[in-house]
């Protein structure tokens, strides 16, 4: 198969020469250096490598970089915007919502996801939806907590699911 | 710059020891000089220098602030070099709960003394009297003449000289301002951008990808390999010294492909088949070894024979607990790189220096050309304290002459990583007709002495440890074996109380004499409305509580247990907690909270499955830890004890919870569980 020579990752084209059967992890953690996005598990259990794909959160650990080109993929490195966190990102870092934080990438990126998709969502949306994202460290009531200030922060602000 | 020497064996008991450990001589802080521990920048900013890491109990902010305390600086100018053993110094490691107590007033002492030599230079420059002078915001101000000076002006950016002095006035903790507040962690912007960089994000120039090859089972022999197609692969440098084999590649792709096309056989030894585990660790008893040998494992009071007969009601139960694995979500990783001989290692390790020392061993080289770096880690509960992977990586680089990042993979993780021990605990109890406890015994087999002895007050008891032949390999967990122990003790209370018909709470403060383990479960049971109410149908309530490394965690907890499925749900989780004077509020709520969710792992499913020397669940999709849909409501009682030296916090909150759980699902089922897990698969027929 030919190798992979484009990717659209946080609005930008990448430059990149690889073999499509490698995952998107490895291509975004190693080769364009977006380290945000972390290795857990390798089979989609932990979510820690979680980004979004034309605005799905998708472990891209199970991603072949052959199946995401061409696709929109946003990174928690392309949540910030114009030097403004994500409000989720505030919202995290608000509440609290992280002990070591090797999680809270992946946490946040499908947090996103959910925003985009429910911008108003309950705590029983929130907890089925997240369910593919683990914290060992035990924070899941703060990201549940995170998640829903940031949806009404979003609400009052007129933005509601705001732009990945 | 390891100013003093520790044998292995006191490094380790001091691991192991608890609180004894903590005053042990070889706990003291290494090196007296001022300026190892904190320099003050001509900016006046602060650079405190700690061998403590982080793995996500959020000592970086805590001892941040008991610095901005005590020098009297805002907490935005204190960047703390934690976890490099060529700048930070000499520390035996981050567990065991001592940071607070020990690492965090030490840099109390170091601040403090810094204060006052920077009061007394003002107070020369200026002639006045040192103690009319306040020292305030990063600033020396004569509030006489309103006069004031930067701290960074004052010593021009140069380092202070002299001693941490052991009599700094250092601040109460009824007049902390900084400590004592929730202040937010002082690295989160890093966290949630994805900006801060693990071990595993960390790259070189030329750097490659390793991967080791992994034999099939535990103590299995290499007999022979061919690693010819992995040799030829482009870009592949297959590396073997002796038994061990990797290879380095270009990326993880190609690293995993040259392993998987190498043919290898092994010799397996043969090993303790599934289903034979507490049988094996009861009837194998071992000498202990090493530092084991300084563990005290018996504590005998009264005569047992007489309390057993003057006992009304004699109750004997056994109970057990499974290997578990720390999955921390970050696995084992290292970054190794070789310049001009000298070694230089970025691990995410708990023992910085313990791994230089590891490192240095097995390449052959001294310590001085080894340096070890911890970057803040993504999580460790104990499981972090030995160097393989560190090793690994140093190997690989050698010998590929190159810097090699290695990721150990998530089966890597849980196969040859360690566990928390297994173990049997058999209990003994006799009670007088009236609720007195009259007589204790109680035998731990392989889990380990932490919290083994009781804080009930018995007049006759016979408590020992028992060292076994441990058929995987076993280490540290968050709170040892005080998880083991504290359930087995709790479990037993509660079948106490059942038996005589006592409510499980009286009959614990009846034989309880500890104020502050009282106030505790006083504490937790006033908010849950313990006896106020009965449970909703298919609902139980139970309680649990014990102290340890100098704290005291009491715990209520409700259940539902759906008869038809047998899934077993913890709703409620009140827990409460006395560390003494608390340093970080909203950061102890994070711990509390956080070690209850850890908890659940352990108490209900959680537990290593292995055959002959094989580990069979070693992913997430067959290791069940605990996640969103398993979160109960949680409540936390903070006792703030202005009045007791701050105990650490990231351990004995995680005590507790599979008791109260147990006894919960006894309250809604009469169904007594006494082995952890407790419902592996929904509550056991």
């Amino acid at each position: 198969m030919p190798s992979i020579t484009r990717l659209h990752v946080n609005g930008a084209i990448r430059r990149v020469r690889v073999d499509p059967n490698r995952s998107l992890l490895s291509v975004l953690h190693d080769d364009l250096d977006l380290t945000g996005t972390k290795y857990g598990c390798g089979e989609g259990q932990c979510g820690a490598c979680m980004v979004l794909i034309d605005g799905e959160p998708t472990p891209s650990c199970q991603t072949s970089v052959g199946e995401a080109a061409g696709k929109q993929i946003v990174t928690i490195e392309g949540l910030a915007r114009d030097g403004q966190l994500h409000p989720l990102q505030r919202a995290f870092l608000e509440v609290e919502a992280m002990q070591c934080g090797y999680c809270t990438p992946g946490m946040i990126v499908s947090g996103v996801g959910l925003l985009l998709k429910n911008p108003n969502p309950t705590e029983e949306e929130i907890m089925r939806h997240m369910e593919r994202n683990l914290c060992r460290c035990g924070t899941y009531g703060r990201v549940v907590r995170a998640i829903r200030v940031a949806a009404a922060n979003m609400q009052a602000l007129g933005s509601p699911g705001g732009t990945p | 710059m390891s100013e003093i020497e520790l044998t292995p064996e006191q490094e380790a008991a001091s691991e192991s020891g608890g609180a004894r450990a903590r005053r042990a001589p070889w706990s003291q802080p290494a090196t007296p000089s001022l300026d190892s521990w904190l320099r003050i920048h001509r900016d006046g900013t602060v650079t405190v220098y700690t061998g403590k890491v982080e793995v996500g109990q959020n000592i970086r902010t805590s001892l941040t602030q008991a610095v901005a305390e005590e020098l009297r600086v805002p907490v935005e100018a204190v960047r703390l070099v934690m976890g490099d053993t060529d700048l930070t110094p000499f520390d035996m490691g981050t567990f065991g709960s001592m940071t607070t107590p020990l690492m965090a007033s030490h840099l109390r002492k170091a601040a403090a003394t810094a204060r006052e030599i920077l009061i007394a230079r003002a107070a020369r420059r200026w002639k006045v009297d040192p103690s009319t002078l306040d020292a305030v915001d990063g600033r020396l101000v004569d509030p006489a003449s309103g006069r004031s000076i930067d701290f960074g002006k004052l010593t021009a950016g140069r380092k202070l000289g002299g001693i941490v002095r052991d009599d700094a006035a250092t601040t109460p903790a009824s007049r902390w301002k900084v400590a004592g507040t929730s202040v937010p962690k002082v690295d989160g912007a890093a966290v949630v951008t994805g900006r801060h960089r693990y071990t595993p994000d960390i790259k070189l120039p030329g750097m490659l990808y390793g991967k080791v090859l992994r034999p099939p089972a535990f103590g299995a022999e290499l007999v022979s390999v061919d690693t010819e197609a992995a040799e030829k692969m482009t870009g592949v440098k297959v590396v073997r010294e002796d038994s061990f084999v990797g290879v380095a590649a270009p990326d993880r792709f190609t690293a995993m492909r040259a392993i998987a096309a190498m043919q290898a056989e092994w010799r397996a030894p043969r090993q303790l088949p599934s289903g034979q585990l507490f049988e094996h660790l009861k009837t194998h008893p071992v000498e202990p070894e090493g530092y084991h040998r300084f563990i005290p494992t018996r504590f005998q009071r009264g005569d047992l024979a007489e309390g057993f007969a003057a006992a009304q009601q004699v109750l004997e139960r056994s109970y057990t607990v499974a290997y578990i694995a720390h999955a921390p979500l970050e696995t084992r990783a290292a970054l190794a790189r070789w310049e001009n001989g000298e070694l230089t290692v970025w691990t995410g390790t708990q023992r910085p220096f313990g791994v230089r020392g590891e490192l240095a061993a097995a390449l052959g080289i001294p310590e001085e050309r080894v340096r070890v770096l911890v970057p803040d880690t993504g999580s460790g509960y104990g499981g972090k304290h030995t160097g393989e992977v560190a090793i690994e990586s140093a190997r690989l680089s050698r010998g590929a002459g190159k810097p090699v990042s290695l990721t150990w993979t998530r089966e890597e993780e849980f196969t040859w990583a360690y566990f928390r021990n297994a173990g049997v605990i058999d209990i003994k109890s006799g009670v007088r007709s009236d609720g007195t406890i009259i007589a204790w015994e109680f035998h731990n087999y392989n889990s380990g002495p932490e919290a083994m002895y009781t804080p009930y007050a018995v007049p006759n008891q016979y408590i020992q440890f028992h060292f076994a032949d441990s058929p995987l390999r076993q280490g540290s967990y968050r709170a040892l074996a005080a998880t083991a122990n504290v359930f087995a003790r709790e479990t037993h209370m509660d079948e106490i109380a059942r038996a005589m018909g006592m409510d499980p709470l009286s009959f614990r403060l009846k034989n309880l004499q500890s104020p502050r383990l009282r106030a505790v479960f006083e504490a937790a049971a006033d908010r849950f409305g313990w006896g106020k109410a009965k449970p909703p149908e298919g609902h139980g309530f139970g309680i649990a509580g014990g102290f340890e490394k100098d704290s005291y965690v009491a715990i209520c907890a409700e259940v539902a247990v759906d008869m038809r499925s047998r899934r077993v749900r913890i709703v409620r989780v009140v827990e409460a907690f006395d560390c003494g004077a608390v340093v970080n509020p909203d950061g102890l709520r994070n711990q509390i909270e956080g070690s209850i969710v850890q908890a659940i792992g352990g108490a209900l499913f959680e537990r290593i499955e292995f055959d002959e020397g094989k580990i069979l669940n070693p992913r997430f999709s067959q290791y069940r830890v605990p996640r969103f849909s398993d979160l109960p409501a949680i409540e936390t009682i903070l006792i703030d004890r202005k009045d007791v030296p701050s105990a650490g916090a990231g351990e004995t909150p995680i005590v507790g919870l599979a008791p109260a759980v147990g006894n919960a699902i006894f309250d809604a089922t009469g169904i007594r569980l006494r082995s952890m897990p407790l419902a592996p698969n929904g509550l056991p027929s």
